[in-house]
This record gives C-alpha cells, structure tokens and sequence, in this order.
C-alpha cells in the first residue's frame, strides 16, 4: 500500500525511515497546522500528497512554513469571571459545579455558532462526569454513572469532556486562543483544573492500578505538571498556618 | 512547535528518549499519477465515531471512519493528555482532513476519497498494532485504494 505521512517529530522519522513523510513545524495535536485555515491545510495536505510521485525513497521532506497565527488574540482571556480558587476540598466541589453551570450558556453559543462538539465520549453530562470526578477528592470509589467501563477508564473519558466542554465553552466568544494560553487558563485559573491537580497525588496512591497509571501518565498534561509542586506547596502553607 | 529543542522539559526528554524502531528494508509500493489515486486517511488520533467503543488504555485496535461521515459525528477518546485538542474542537480538518480530501476530489487533483478511513489510538508499542495493520491494508485494497495518508498528533 502506498504511504505518504505527516512526521510531527523529525528526529523519530529520521530513525524509522518511512516511504514518504513531510515534516512540519506545528504543535502536536495540529498536524495540519492550524484550525479554521483551509488553504493553509490545503498547502500541507497538497505537500504530503506530493511525495506519492516521488520516484525513489525513502523520502523526507521538511514543510517550509510555520503555522498561521491570524486571528489569535494576545493575551487571551476567558470571558468568564470565577471566583477564586479554594482549597477546601467541599468548597471545590460547589465551585466546580458552579463553574459548569457559568459555562452552560456559553457552550450553547459554541455549539450554535459551529454546529458540533467534540463533547461526549463519556456518553455521561457534564454534571454527572464532574461529581463522579470530584468524588475521588474523598472517596476511593463513588458510584459511577456508567457500569459497563472500569473505573479508569470512565474517569479518562470523563476528564476530557470536561476540559473539552470548558474549553470549548471560553473559545465562543469571538477569536482565537493559542492552544498554550488555553490550557493555560483551563490548569492555572479553573476550579476544574485545581481539582484534577489536587487529585493526582490522590490517585496515585489509589488501591487500583490503572488509577494509578492515570494519574501517573494521563492526567496531567507534561507541560502543566510544574503546577503539581506549586499546588503541593500551596498546600503545605496552609497547613502549616492552621 | 514541534521541534524537540522547543519543547520545555520534561516533555522534551521524554520525546527524545522514546524508542523508535528502524523499520526493516525499504519498503516502495507505487501506484498512478495522483490525479487517478483513490486516498484514504489513517489516523493515530484516537477518532471514533460518536456512539461508537471508546478507546482503552493500550489499544491495538482501529475504529472505522465512513467517508461520508459529518463533522458532528467524529469524536476523540485517545488516553494522552500531551496533544493541543483546541485545534480539533474547533475545526476536525487540523487532525482529519477530510473536507481537503473531498475538495481536492472535487478539484480533480485526486482520483477519490476512499468509501472508509480509519484510526488507531498512538499511544501502543507499534510491534503490538503490527497484525491489525496488515488486516488493514487488505480493507484498505478491498475499497481499491492506492494512497494511504498518515496522520499523526
């Protein structure tokens, strides 16, 4: 079968050596490059698709363009003013709720002004998935609103609708976040984030091992992870001032 | 940004230090001029259509993307949580170019949009989705495709 590939990481195709592949400087997760850019996407998908009429290989192209940043605000913000984070553990469960529910309105423009959402691969709402997430704060095991999945597994699926309902719901309002100033916002500033930090420590002393390995590998993004010790010390002052 | 020295650590050592695999020989499958290729889109996205099994942790599998699929319908359930998902809510072409595929048909600068795509969720060792990728390059030429486009994230 003849191949053809985007390579997102240059050094890993120079080592496999596949038929055809065309590296491209964009962040992973964007292998054409930008959203909402059709011609750029065209450009990209017209330079993999080149390679096919290549006569020998293997071949490694490197695609000449960063990706468009037209339309990306500087200094993105959510239009959505929280409250400041708490770190009462039941203070953060009424926060969290409180939080979708402020996110609810603007989720329908999302979905009214793109016609889809990426929502759903729990199959469980929004509020549902968030008291099963923050259930984990005090208990090892809350009831769950989906038996025919384990524990991990549901838990997985639920904390990436959650992050995709809250940031689909900040990105309705008018241009364009970067993906860094939107995660930024969802691990630094939401009560959402606070709570899948503060669980990490949590879970990996869980009696299951796949929780474990969850929170060990799939919970918190690599690039956020500083955040785990910033919040580990957060909550030492406290201690130590009570 | 995908170039390992622009990756703040600990992202950047992880990546560097993944093993990579030399595939064995060369291989070189050719087919006709692009303008006659019939072109299917595989990803490694972890893509489903909504409704459809969830991806576990160390699948193998693959799901089945029909080509006349609406945005609406294709969802993600991959386990990682070290990719931009921002891109893909917003517009499902960044990861799965399907719209590009449908308009370049139209265009005449491909033969065809395959009746079928597929995903795998990338987070497996490769050895393990050996035997699935090669019962999928036989549906592959079942829908008489002759250009497979591989897309990471």
């Amino acid at each position: 079968m003849p191949t053809t590939q985007v390579s997102l990481i240059r050094e890993h195709t120079e080592t496999m050596r596949p038929p055809r592949a065309l590296w491209v400087p964009f962040e992973l997760g964007r292998p054409l490059g930008a959203p909402d850019a059709p011609e750029f996407q065209h450009r990209v998908l017209g330079a993999a698709l080149a390679l096919l009429e290549a006569e020998s290989g293997p071949v490694l192209v490197d695609f000449p363009d960063e990706a468009p940043d037209a339309g990306i605000i500087e200094g993105w913000a959510c239009p959505v003013s929280f409250p400041a984070p708490a770190t009462d553990d039941d203070d953060l469960v009424s926060l969290l709720l409180r939080e979708v529910e402020q996110l609810g309105p603007w989720h329908d423009l999302w979905l009214e002004a793109r016609g889809r959402t990426t929502v759903g691969a729990s199959r469980v709402d929004i509020d549902a998935g968030a008291r099963f997430m923050a259930g984990f704060l005090d208990q090892t095991s809350p009831s769950r609103p989906r038996e025919d999945v384990s524990s991990a597994e549901l838990m997985k699926l639920v904390l990436e609708d959650i992050k995709a309902f809250y940031l689909e719901a900040a990105l309705a309002q008018p241009g364009d976040a970067t993906a860094v100033a939107a995660a930024d916002w969802f691990w630094g500033e939401t009560t959402a984030g606070r709570i899948m930090l503060t669980l990490n420590p949590i879970l990996e002393d869980h009696p299951d091992e796949a929780m474990r390995f969850l929170a060990k590998f799939l919970l918190v993004p690599r690039a956020q992870q500083y955040r785990l010790e910033a919040l580990a010390g957060d909550l030492a002052g406290t201690e130590g001032s009570v | 940004m995908a170039r390992l020295t622009d990756f703040a650590e600990p992202m950047r050592s992880h990546l560097a230090g993944l093993p990579c695999q030399r595939l064995d020989g060369a291989p070189w499958a050719t087919g006709p001029a692009l303008a006659e290729r019939r072109v299917a889109l595989i990803s490694t996205a972890g893509l489903q259509r909504r409704g459809d099994r969830e991806f576990a942790i160390g699948a193998v599998d693959y799901r089945v993307i029909p080509g006349d699929i609406a945005a609406g319908d294709l969802i993600m359930s991959h386990v990682s949580t070290n990719f931009d998902r921002v891109g893909f809510q917003q517009d499902w072409n960044v990861m799965f170019p399907l719209d590009r595929l449908r308009e370049m048909a139209a265009a005449g600068k491909i033969g065809s949009v395959a009746a079928y795509h597929y995903s795998f969720m990338g987070a497996t060792e490769p050895e393990a989705m050996e035997s699935t990728a090669h019962q999928l390059a036989g549906l592959l030429k079942q829908d008489r495709v002759d250009a497979a486009f591989l897309v990471p994230v």
